[in-house]
């Protein structure tokens, strides 16, 4: 297993994009929600997506990961077009994206411990015991939740979920990973520990990220790069200082 | 309103057709390998263990009141001793398996649509999906598999305690040893007769976890649909267990007598 992980990471290396999406489109019904999206994400980096409440932030996520279809555009996920995989390669390379939902979506008929065990014994085929243990312990470590290794979700505060959700997607060890607003939510402080933990996972496990956020604290601490999506298109690009304080003002507006 | 009714039987076909696509994945996954054991077994001590009781009661009361409102009726034909004649056959052929499958309907469809689809709201199934897990694997193929072997074994249960219930009628207005009276049932019962019996029990089954799986999977995503998925997995599973009743009483008669 780990060895195919080393391999996997060494042919990610050779494409210098980990995502590379061009002239990507997406209808539903009539409604036209993605018009023209073109984005690419370097190893490495953490891409903010920032954008109104129903812009279309999540179906683009939900695009790199196969949920949702495209209507037209090129959408390549380490090097591989998405539409052209078959179930098998798509749920491969599923196992190489974590997607972290708003809600959390924790299994909640399972223990903490158990939602961790869960895809490890279910896609990476674990059998041992004590490696499966150490695995669990190691990534509610990183996320500050081992305390509560044996408790419901149901039992857990909203910032705790996050947390669980987080190592849960974590636990794979993802190269690409895919945050659905982190912070909504939670109260500030919460907020500014869940941003700090996005950072310290990019560094940690090396992790590429597209975070999509309406926080602004959230998108200072985490964003190498910052994007604007408005009207199905990208409509600002660049640092989180450039974006603050860009003229526009549709982009502007975010920050009042 | 012709427009309406159009639409409507429009919408109705499609729902058909997407059963049908759902009865296929379910299919493909049953024989996929990777069976989910634990999961099954924990599934099917949850229903038997959830319904035993339920079905256990209504069906000893049952067979009491069958056995109490037969009795003035029979003696008046001067055939009391056709009593448990009577009560094994209506029990076993059909009250039995019929009112353990309804309320199997009731507290299992709506239980698994209710549970599925809660899962779906809160994004648990997506999130399956997404992290490359198989969750028609691991939530439908058990949930229909323990729903298939766990109906069929609450029926003998229930046909059990509905003649219990009859012999206690019976015991109040003279004393029959219980040995006597189940050996009378069981001599006024074929071969013919059981096999229809349970053969639709496994279908009742099968269509009480498939309903409830279809309804919750594929509900909605607000929370209202957790709702209206528990409801109509019990209206379209009752629905279901009459129709296959009546089927199999009609196959069965014509290849028998
Ligand atoms: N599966 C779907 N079927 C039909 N319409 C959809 C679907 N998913 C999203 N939409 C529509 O696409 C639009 C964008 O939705 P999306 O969830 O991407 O918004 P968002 O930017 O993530 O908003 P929020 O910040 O509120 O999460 C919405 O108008 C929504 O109704
Ligand atoms: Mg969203």
């Amino acid at each position: 297993m780990w060895d195919l992980t080393t391999k996997e990471t060494a042919s990610v290396q050779e494409h210098e994009n980990v995502l590379h999406i061009k002239g990507l489109k997406k209808s539903f019904g009539k409604k036209e929600v993605l018009r023209d999206i073109d984005l690419d994400v370097k190893r490495g980096e953490n891409v903010v997506v920032l954008g109104k409440s129903g812009s279309g932030k999540s179906v683009i996520i939900q695009c790199i990961v196969g949920m949702i279809s495209p209507d037209a555009g090129v959408l390549q996920v380490f090097g591989e077009e998405v539409s052209s995989l078959n179930e098998k390669e798509l749920k491969k390379l599923r196992t190489r994206i974590g997607f972290l939902f708003q809600s959390g979506a924790l299994y909640d008929s399972m223990t903490v411990r158990e939602n961790m065990e869960f895809p490890l014994m279910r896609i990476l085929k674990l059998r041992n015991q004590a490696e499966i243990d150490k695995r669990v312990e190691e990534v509610l470590k990183s996320v500050g939740l081992f305390e509560s290794i044996d408790k419901m979700p149901s039992d857990l505060s909203g910032g705790m979920r996050k947390r669980a959700g987080l190592a849960r997607t974590l636990v794979l060890n993802p190269e690409l990973m895919l945050y659905d607003e982190p912070t909504t939510g939670l109260d500030p402080i919460t907020s500014r520990e869940i941003s700090n933990l996005v950072l310290q996972i990019q560094k940690k496990y090396k992790t590429t990220a597209i975070i999509i956020t309406h926080d602004m604290e959230c998108a200072a601490i985490t964003a190498d790069r910052v994007l604007v999506l408005s009207d199905g298109e990208f409509i600002a690009e660049g640092s989180f200082e450039a974006i603050k304080n860009s003229k526009d003002k549709h982009v502007s507006s975010f920050f009042k | 309103m012709n427009d309406e009714a159009l639409s409507g039987w429009r919408s109705r076909l499609a729902e058909k057709g997407e059963q049908v696509a759902f009865l296929k994945d379910f299919l493909k996954n049953l024989f996929r390998g990777g069976f989910e054991w634990s999961e099954f077994i924990r599934q099917c001590y949850e229903i038997g263990y959830k319904s035993f009781t339920l079905v256990g009661t209504t069906a000893f009361i049952m067979g009491l009141v069958m056995a109490m409102q037969l009795r003035p009726t029979l003696i008046s034909f001067g055939a009391e001793s056709m009593l448990p004649k009577s009560l094994a056959v209506s029990i076993i052929k059909e009250i039995g398996p019929v009112i353990t499958a309804i309320i199997c309907a009731g507290k299992i469809a709506s239980g698994i649509g209710a549970e599925l689809g809660s899962m779906k709201v809160t994004e648990q199934i997506d999130a399956m999906e997404v992290s490359g897990a198989n969750p028609m694997q691991f939530l439908v193929v058990t949930r229909i598999l323990a729903t298939t072997a766990m109906v069929p074994l609450l029926t003998l249960l229930g046909d059990v305690l509905g003649l219990l219930g009859g012999f206690l009628a019976i015991n109040i207005n003279g004393s029959v040893s219980l040995l006597l009276y189940f050996n009378k049932c069981i001599a006024s019962l074929g071969f013919s007769d059981l096999l229809p019996a349970f053969i639709k029990t496994i279908f009742f089954g099968f269509v009480i976890g498939f309903i409830g799986c279809y309804k919750g999977y594929n509900s909605n995503k607000g929370t209202e649909s957790v709702g209206i998925a528990a409801n109509s997995a019990v209206v379209v599973a009752s629905l279901w267990i009459f129709v296959i009743d009546a089927i199999v009483v009609q196959v069965s008669n014509t290849l028998i007598y």
